[in-house]
């Protein structure tokens, strides 16, 4: 119940992190299915439409259930904590977040067992999407359950933007923000600009599909290129929500893991402003077979070869806080070392892919397949795994296993090039993705049988970390408030895991890594920025979850035609929304004296 | 002496990729084995960023395994490393040089862009054909030859061949790897043009490149480069008249239940794969390939007695269950077709 009601933007992290974990699991035994599905030539595990759904779900899930709420649980467990802050801007409203998101995701998964999932790839192109073509309910439980999920990422994205803007501590300007503070703003920001472009596709594609209007449909004069547009304005920047958290997070382990500051901190942030920008321009570089003709083709090239840039003024920074640096290979120091050449080697194919004449033979093939995996696996989720190593002990008081979170990075990078690598070249001789089979005697067949492979010994890299996380959680908790020794920003000055209201007294940051800048002047602590004080905290609600809840029911009402159904969601939605304007919750407070020990430890 | 031989150790990789690279997959079917003008252009874009792209790998790899080898903690280790706050010099350094590399890729890029995206439609000397792609099969169309055919697309070697490409259903992708990129399908009012040639003689596969439906990844098509008289006498051969099947109680069943949909010679609709000549075609449904002799009977039963099996969720009706067909009907009707050759001399 505790948890249905919660608003602690710490507790919420640790709700997104088992929820993205659940729909990480789906998502990696659908990635498993299609691989096992492609062993061998002619294999007939599972049916060509069985295998359109699975790659639709695989890529959906994983996309934007399984590694964004994984984002989210890193940023609502740090960004906070990083800032200074006691919480996030809108408590009330990261709760919200998190249950439309989840249940989206649930809607959107519920469909395997209600009578089929989407089919039209995770892309959903028009017309293979519309109706006419697809005619299950898969593609409506795509954009009912995408709006909804997409509903709570927006959601969090304005809570974070604000919570950053406003709620920095005492002398934390802009300039002094950790390097994952600074990216999980920009990412916010991204959200902010990117996601209202697929909430009006799905509302269109919806509309085409459940209500008849006909948008993308040609013969009614609709254009079905104009998904694609809409589908990559937002679908572009999209990978860079997801890749500059995973850069601000190994921007947070290698200094620490180095013992030095961040190398060239400003010109980092103004290459993660740069991406992002960047990543605006280029949707178009999706659609170079779509036939828009030479000058834009050019011109989304050179746009998109300029991103090369930025990107590698990131990597040499790393690579330069390293030099000199006292370098400790800790899990979490592994898998940001396995990002960095991982990571490069998905970002030159991405050049590759920008040079349009070449992608007319890249695109579409198992060469891109490679390169996104090569970026959203290689980075990101190794990203994340660093992460998770990284700030578990902040999260939970416990530090995981480095034993096993060592055997489990090998098997994992390991097993992760074996499964890609050779995708690069299955593209390039000819072999298509998206396919259920493929016939004999074209060349694919040992290629493929090695991803198959590799993909099992990812697999296992998973399994070793899951286990890691049960043994360490069954250990009595204890971390120390810095467990690496090196930690350089606030998050580490305060209990691990850290009391309900965070910090006691707001600390006073006076510079870049403001922690081991005390720790430098020999104190143990920050410096505060106000006297002992009663704290003001949010009270739980319900509401969120019954908003949710209603938005869900509302959402399967309509995909059905059933309008009763429908008015009675929306009505649990707005009586709940109601609700919360018409009564005042003032919060409660923590006396000072109960902040000594209270909630320290559990 | 000693230095050059440097340099020339240093190119080792290079040649070693562009040999591996032009060892990689089939010959009428990988993009790294270009077989005409516009795949070997894209093929030299893929050589150089391949190029551009293993220096600058080569370089993040060598400073990484550097680093990580040289500046690893030491048991004991104690001291505080200099706390560096950047280096502008660095950073403009490795603002620069990406910079440059991009330049010299774009350059090439644009070149190709506009070199390949020429519209040689209305070009004299240019054979035009107008493809429609269906779930799952290839229609090509030849304007001026007033010849329409499917699965098989013939064209003249040395050739330039215009297309006008466009789909009748969902989107596909037009895709002859060893011959030039893919060109996206669109429905009618976003026709797209594209072009290639080949230089040799033979067959090259074609396939479609996106996701379309179930049997997707079995939308494959075959063209078939031949000499300016083959070409021209398989013209004259399409245009013949096709006899229907001699017996008569099998020439009806044929009528009545296939040519609703598909043609063969002047008789029949357009709205399946048309049939003429099936016989002497390189495969059956683009993927029971036809060897030498008598397979293409054997296929054309297999297609016949459960089009799903063979290609699941394609649009032909069930020629047992939905059309009614007997054993032996069907077994007469793959035998006509079988023989059904185009008279080419
Ligand atoms: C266990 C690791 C994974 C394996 C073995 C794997 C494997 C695959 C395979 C075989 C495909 C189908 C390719 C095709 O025919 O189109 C695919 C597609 C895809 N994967 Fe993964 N994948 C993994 C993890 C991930 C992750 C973590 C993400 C994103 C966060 C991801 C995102 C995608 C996307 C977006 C698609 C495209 C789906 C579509 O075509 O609609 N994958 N993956
Ligand atoms: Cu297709």
């Amino acid at each position: 119940m505790d948890w249905l009601t919660t608003v602690d933007h710490k507790k919420i992290g640790i709700l997104y992190l088992i929820a993205g974990a659940l729909f990480f699991g789906i998502g990696g035994i659908e990635a498993l299915l299609i691989r096992w599905q492609l062993i061998k030539p002619m294999n007939d595990f599972v049916s060509a439409q069985t295998f359109n759904e699975l790659i639709t779900m695989h890529g959906t899930t994983m996309i934007f259930l399984g590694v964004m709420p994984l984002i989210f649980a890193l940023m609502n467990a740090v960004v906070p904590l990083q800032i200074g802050a006691r919480d996030v801007a809108f408590p009330f409203l990261n709760s919200l977040g998190f249950w439309t998101f989840l249940f989206g995701g649930v809607l959107l998964n519920i469909s395997w067992v209600m009578g089929g999932a989407p089919d039209a790839g995770w892309t959903a192109y028009t017309p293979l999407s519309s109706k006419l073509y697809s005619d299950t309910h898969g593609v409506d439980f795509y954009t009912v359950g995408l709006q909804i999920a997409g509903l709570g990422t927006l959601i969090g994205g304005i809570n974070f933007l604000a919570t950053i803007i406003t709620m920095r501590a005492p002398g934390m300007s802009f300039m002094r923000m950790p390097m994952f503070t600074w990216t999980a703003f920009i990412t916010s920001a991204i959200i902010l600009f990117a996601f209202p472009a697929i909430t009006v596709g799905l509302v269109l594609l919806s509309f085409d599909r459940i209500l008849d209007a006909n948008f993308f449909d040609v013969s009614e004069g609709g254009n079905p290129v104009l998904w694609q547009h809409i589908f990559w304005i937002f679908g572009h920047p999209e990978v860079y929500i997801l890749i500059l958290p995973a850069f601000g997070i190994i921007s947070e382990v290698i200094p620490t893991f180095a013992r030095k500051r961040l190398f060239g901190y400003s010109s980092m942030v103004f290459a993660t402003i740069l991406i992002a920008f960047l990543g605006f321009m280029v949707w178009a570089h999706h659609m170079f077979t779509t036939g828009m003709g030479p000058v834009a083709n050019a011109l989304f090239s050179i746009s998109t070869m300029l991103i090369a840039v930025p990107t590698g003024i990131k990597i040499f920074n790393w690579l330069f806080t390293l030099w000199g640096g006292q370098i400790r290979f800790t899990a979490a120091n592994l898998y940001a070392s396995g990002f960095i050449p991982t990571f490069v080697m998905g970002g030159v194919t991405g050049v590759m892919l920008a040079s349009a004449p070449a992608d007319y033979q890249f695109h579409d093939t198992y060469f891109v397949v490679a390169h996104f995996h090569y970026v959203i696996v290689g980075g990101l989720v190794l990203g994340l795994f660093s992460g998770l190593h990284y700030w578990w002990p902040k999260m939970f008081g416990r530090v995981l296993d480095e034993k096993l979170g060592k055997i489990g990075f090998w098997f994992f990078i390991i097993g992760f090039h074996l499964t890609f690598f050779v995708q690069h070249f299955l593209g390039l001789m000819g072999m298509q993705r998206r396919i259920f089979t493929y016939l004999r005697g074209q060349g694919f067949d040992t290629l493929n049988l090695v991803s198959t492979i590799g993909a099992l010994l990812m697999g296992v890299g998973v399994l070793v970390f899951l286990f890691n996380v049960i043994v360490t959680t069954r250990k009595p908790a204890g971390a120390p408030n810095d467990p690496w020794e090196d930690g350089r920003t606030l998050e580490w000055s305060i209990p691990s895991p850290p009391p309900e209201y965070n910090f006691k007294q707001i600390p006073l940051v006076r510079g870049l890594d403001a922690y081991w800048k005390e720790k430098m002047a020999g104190h143990t602590e920050m410096t505060p920025a106000e006297p002992v004080g009663s704290i003001h905290m949010p009270s739980a609600s319900i509401l969120p979850f019954v908003m949710s809840a209603g938005i869900f029911v509302a959402g399967l009402g309509f995909m059905y035609h059933q309008y009763v159904v429908l008015v009675l969601g929306l009505v649990i939605t707005f009586a709940c929304m109601a609700i919360r304007s018409l009564y005042d919750d003032h919060g409660w407070h923590i006396d000072p004296e109960e902040t000594t020990e209270k909630g320290v430890k559990e | 002496m000693m230095k050059r031989w440097q340099a020339v150790k240093r190119l080792f990789p290079f040649v070693g990729l562009v040999l591996l690279l032009s060892a990689c997959g089939r010959e009428d079917l990988s993009a790294l084995r270009p077989q005409g003008p516009v795949a070997q252009g894209q093929f030299d874009l893929m050589k150089l960023s391949i190029a551009i792209m293993i220096v600058v790998l080569l370089i993040v790899f060598g400073i990484a395994g550097y680093v990580w080898m040289r500046f690893r903690r030491r048991p004991g280790q104690t001291d505080i490393p200099e706390q560096v706050e950047g280096n502008f010099k660095l950073e403009v350094i490795w603002t620069v040089i990406p910079l440059i590399l991009v330049i010299i890729l774009g350059v090439a890029t644009v070149q190709k862009v506009f070199a390949h995206g020429e519209n040689y439609w209305n070009d004299k000397n240019a054979v035009k054909v107008k493809v429609t792609s269906h779930q799952f099969w290839w229609e090509f169309n030849y304007p001026d030859y007033g010849v329409t055919t499917a699965q098989d697309l013939i064209i003249p070697t040395g050739k330039k061949i215009a297309f006008q490409l466009k789909t009748a259903d969902v989107l596909h992708s037009f895709w002859v790897p060893s011959l030039a990129g893919k060109t996206d399908t669109n429905p009618e009012g976003a026709i797209n043009n594209a072009w290639f040639t080949a230089d040799k003689e033979g067959v090259y596969l074609g396939k479609c490149a996106e996701l379309c439906g179930q049997s997707h990844g079995l939308m494959e098509f075959k063209v078939k480069a031949v000499s300016q008289e083959s070409f021209d006498s398989w013209v004259k051969a399409m245009k013949e008249p096709v006899a229907l099947p001699e017996d008569q109680a099998t020439a009806e069943v044929f009528k009545n239940q296939c040519l609703t949909c598909h043609a063969i010679g002047s008789e029949g609709g357009p709205s399946a794969p048309n049939l003429t000549g099936i016989g002497g075609r390189e495969s059956v449904a683009s993927i029971l390939i036809n060897g030498q002799d008598g397979t293409a009977k054997e296929n054309l039963k297999t297609w016949l007695e459960d089009p799903q099996a063979v290609k699941p969720g394609n649009t032909m009706p069930n020629p047992k269950e939905d059309l009614k067909l007997t054993d032996e009907q069907i077994d007469a009707i793959a035998d006509y077709l079988a023989n059904s050759k185009l008279k080419t001399d």
